[in-house]
């Protein structure tokens, strides 16, 4: 089910995009050719195994690696001593001291030696045999001890930013944001009603299927070349040589098919030690983690408590937003509270705004992005106080989202959108409400939530080279990773561009050698930004082609059109010349045809998700089963609408996965007690039931298809719209995620409803 | 430590590795015989990527030693497409979007396959509840269900084809 804005101005009809034709990649995909990053080999590979850290936190006194370098089949060990600290900042400081502990473990996982040797067994016993002298320190594990006074610090130096005058003491604090507009007190004053409360999330990992897995064979020359997995190879060409001190061209890196990323392939884990082993095993090394290994020692989202106020009028006008927004960021700093900072009040128009954000240090692996980092949490706040709102002075949910939302023209404190253009939030909101799954009645110990989400997507650099074959078809070759489906979308917007079919189109994810800078495919990025470059080069081809049938017909160009994919004569002076035609006859008239399109993307614009959940509470268990799960989001055009559902399902499933049952939970020494999938518990497909997918087209401006991201947004809304929905069921308000089983029924032991 | 010679049958081709004791059935397939559509996800059983079907039963490759495999008939994806065709449900698969980064796909396929094959005509729950050992992150399970009914019945009439 589609639906299509009004404004009819900018909605053209398309030939190709908005098709649904079998991915180009999906062949080796379902035969088991297609090759991941753990699926390669070279000859006389060898194998690496990582040495990681017992402890949350303990000062490092000694590393022996003597006997393990005596040890059957090894063939080299690295060290922090093999990685001295750059001078040079590539924009993540905290990288080189992240990937390999140096003086302090500052959490369990962290690395601390690795090993090469020929064989995985071989190994692994190797880097048992390393003796590492610990002295162990107290751990802080939540925002709640690591703020507390006289707190175990995790950086014994660190200052807070942000804040002025600088703080006189180190403390665990790294950043406080700070944002308002308008009166906060007059806000207030002028409410009818005031709702103010605190939430909390557990750490969630992104938790793809795939394990990080990278393969470096480095040469005598000092070059070295990585196959590896992730969401932007350009960034682990560039990470790595810095965290080496070589030149970025010395390494080239070759992507591998990604299985899975979600923002948790953004960064490098291995890359560094692979080229260094190789580098003195003088052999290619492989190094795949374990799965315990991804969840200790990568990803996870942060823990967050939140505390949000809310001040409304007796019409459902919001008059003020305040918030207090704490955002762990793991052993090294990050800038997850600014992101929540920007999406905590971003769907709606608030005259007067006052919110702080903290970045807070704990002894957990280092968060990195998921999905619309940090929104969902802050969605799960705000979202949630204006349930009650709405419950309070008897409104229904969208009506009073309705009234609050932005639209085009209205401004959005985020530094990545300043005032809005053509947005699709409203539409979001109606889509839900004329859906026939709204009026569906519900039986006892069933309820129904409704939740909005912003991400305000991201753009960067991207850059594409598309090569015109002598038989007529087209070889579009992308720096980006496709993750889910994008080669599919940058070839119908090629076929769009050069008017033949998607099937004529080969799309193609070039190496760092073989087409030109591409950020990481991260912020909903790639079908938009991509996508311009590819659209970009096309359209050069079309001039290219123009001039070429030009000169076969010994005429103006001028008199030339490109219609369908074959050059036109305006006066009908001369049959139609194909793209193949053109392409063949190449050679005569000036040789191969190729274009590339590269830029700085702009304009991305941001995305806008509206879900409903209907869902039935056991109140013996405290079991929660979805119902139905309902979700409606602009996706400015959907370029293939099938790989757009595909975004939006998964969004929803992982935020039901957030919402039910995962957590990262920590004995109190700091050790993860979780870290597989059978604790660690994503949805299964028993879980779930068919999620109703309402793809809202209202095009975006900024783009020559009308694209918006669609990968993220979908994952804001269904924490608050699960809660809302057992609030809905059973009259409990739940505040602190996830609402498992065990703190479903402890809410409904207590008083029912009392606090709703 | 010498190695264990192995013989057994792959995708109908007779086949042989040397592997050691402990060497799971999923490394000794992936390292040994060089077939690499098995995943491992996760090493413990827990997610599915590396379903085979071996004597008829589906199993996770991770969990069962490499020598267990001897004398037996083993099921991978690579052999799920005949020399003419793809299996309807890998067509399914393709139609109706069911992928999304690929790494989990050839589980649920032998998962799917092996559902089939005991259950040709199965309603969405006991799609579901069959695949629910394996583990997809990207699709929220909408299209992978929708595809394996959509195969199902292709299989009803057309039963040459499974």
């Amino acid at each position: 089910m589609s639906v299509v804005a009004e404004d009819k101005k900018v909605k053209q009809s398309y030939k190709h995009v908005g098709t649904r034709p079998v991915r180009h990649d999906g062949l080796e995909k379902i035969n088991g050719k297609a090759r991941f990053a753990a699926d390669i080999i070279k000859p006389r590979m060898i194998h690496g195994h990582v040495l990681r850290s017992p402890h949350a936190h303990a000062k490092i006194l000694s590393i022996d690696t003597t006997e393990a370098e005596a040890m059957p089949g090894v063939k080299a060990v690295v060290t922090a001593s093999d990685f001295p600290l750059p001078k040079k900042d590539e924009g993540f400081p905290h990288r080189p001291k992240n990937l390999i502990a140096r003086d302090k473990v500052r959490y369990e996982g962290q690395t601390v030696a690795a090993v090469a040797a020929t064989t995985r067994r071989q190994a692994r016993e190797a880097a048992a045999k390393i003796i590492v002298n610990y002295e162990e320190l107290p751990a802080v594990m939540t925002i709640d001890e690591a703020m507390a006074e006289d707190a175990p610090l995790v950086h014994e130096d660190l200052i807070t930013k942000g804040i002025d005058p600088k703080e006189a003491k180190p403390s665990n604090i790294a950043e406080s944001n700070f944002y308002e507009c308008g009166d906060i007190d007059v806000g207030f004053k002028e409410a009818d009603f005031i709702f103010e409360h605190e939430f909390s999330t557990e750490a969630f990992h992104q938790g793809y299927i795939e394990p990080h897995a990278c393969l470096a064979d480095t040469g005598k020359d000092g070059r070295s070349e990585i196959w590896c997995s992730s969401q932007g190879h350009f960034m682990v060409r560039s990470a790595t040589a810095n965290m080496l001190g070589w030149e970025t061209s010395k390494i080239k890196v070759i992507p591998a098919e990604i299985g899975g990323g979600f923002g948790g392939k953004t960064t490098i884990y291995l890359e560094p030690l692979a080229v260094k082993l190789s580098q003195k095993a003088d052999r290619p090394v492989k190094m795949v983690m374990t799965r315990d290994e991804v969840f200790r020692a990568t990803g996870p989202t942060p823990g967050t408590k939140i505390h949000v106020k809310i001040g409304v009028k007796n019409n459902g006008e919001i008059t003020a937003g305040k918030a207090w927004l704490a955002y762990e960021s793991g052993a090294f700093p990050g800038s997850w509270a600014k992101l929540g900072k920007w999406c905590v009040f971003a769907c709606y128009n608030i005259p007067n705004i006052q919110i702080e954000a903290l970045e807070v240090l704990v002894n957990k692996p280092v968060n990195i992005a998921y999905r619309a980092p940090s929104a969902p949490m802050a969605a799960f706040a705000t979202e949630t106080v204006l349930d009650q709102i709405a419950k309070k002075i008897k409104m229904d949910p969208i009506e009073i989202r309705l009234l609050n939302a932005v639209e085009e023209g209205d401004y959005n404190h985020s530094e990545m959108v300043g005032t809005f253009q053509r947005i699709g939030l409203k539409e979001t909101l109606e889509a839900i409400r004329n859906h026939p799954n709204y009026k569906i009645p519900l039986g006892p110990n069933q309820g129904r939530g409704i939740a909005t989400g912003f991400w305000f997507n991201i753009a960067e650099s991207s850059s594409a080279t598309v090569n015109l074959t002598e038989d007529g078809k087209a070889v579009v070759i992308t720096g980006s990773p496709d993750i889910g489906g994008s080669r599919a979308s940058m070839a119908l917007m090629a076929a769009e561009e050069l008017g033949i079919d998607a099937k004529l189109i080969q799309p193609l994810v070039g190496d760092t050698e073989a087409v030109g800078f591409t950020d990481v495919t991260e912020g909903s990025r790639a079908t938009f930004a991509t996508g311009l470059a590819v659209v970009k080069a096309c359209q050069k081809l079309v001039v290219q082609l123009k001039e070429r049938a030009s000169i076969m017909w010994e005429c103006s160009v001028d008199d030339i059109d490109w219609v369908d994919g074959s050059a036109v004569h305006k006066e009908g002076k001369e049959p139609s010349l194909s793209l193949a035609e053109i392409t063949a006859k190449a050679k005569k008239t000036g040789g191969p045809l190729n274009a590339t399109g590269s830029l700085e993307a702009k304009g991305q614009g941001p995305g806008f998700s509206t879900q409903m959940c209907d869902l039935e509470v056991d109140p013996e268990t405290g079991r929660v089963t979805i119902l139905r799960y309902t979700t409606a989001q602009d996706a400015g055009t959907a370029i293939h609408p099938s790989y757009v559902e595909g975004q939006m399902q998964g969004g929803v499933a992982q935020g039901i996965g957030w919402a039910l049952n995962e957590e990262y939970i920590h004995n109190k020494n700091g050790m993860m007690e979780n870290p597989g999938f059978l604790d660690y518990r994503i949805p299964v497909a028993s879980d779930m039931p068919m999620i109703e997918t309402i793809i809202v087209e209202v095009p975006n401006p900024k783009h020559p298809y009308g694209v918006r991201g669609v990968g993220e947004v979908g994952i804001v809304p269904p924490l608050p719209a699960v809660a809302n929905a057992i609030h809905d069921a059973v009259g409990i308000r739940l505040r602190d995620a996830p609402m498992s089983p065990v703190r479903v029924l402890a809410a409904l032991n207590q008083e029912n409803g009392t606090n709703g | 430590m010498s190695r264990i010679h192995v013989e057994c049958k792959i995708n109908g081709d007779d086949a042989e590795f040397l592997c050691d004791a402990d060497e799971s059935l999923l490394d000794a397939l992936r390292d040994e015989v060089g077939l690499t559509g098995a995943k491992e996800g996760c090493g413990t059983g827990d997610c599915g990527a590396c379903s085979i079907i071996m004597n008829g039963n589906l199993i996770c490759a991770c969990l069962a030693f490499a020598p267990e495999a001897q004398g037996g008939v083993i099921e991978t994806v690579e052999g799920m497409a005949d020399e003419e065709q793809l299996h309807p449900l890998q067509t399914a698969f393709l139609e109706h979007a069911a992928l999304q980064c690929g790494i989990c796909t050839p589980g649920f396929l032998i998962a799917s396959k092996s559902l089939l094959e005991r259950n040709p005509d199965p309603t969405e729950t006991e799609v579901r509840y069959a695949i629910a050992g394996n583990l997809c992150r990207c699709t929220g399970y909408d299209k992978i269900v929708r595809a394996v009914l959509v195969a199902a019945q292709e299989m009803k009439q057309n039963p040459m084809k499974g």
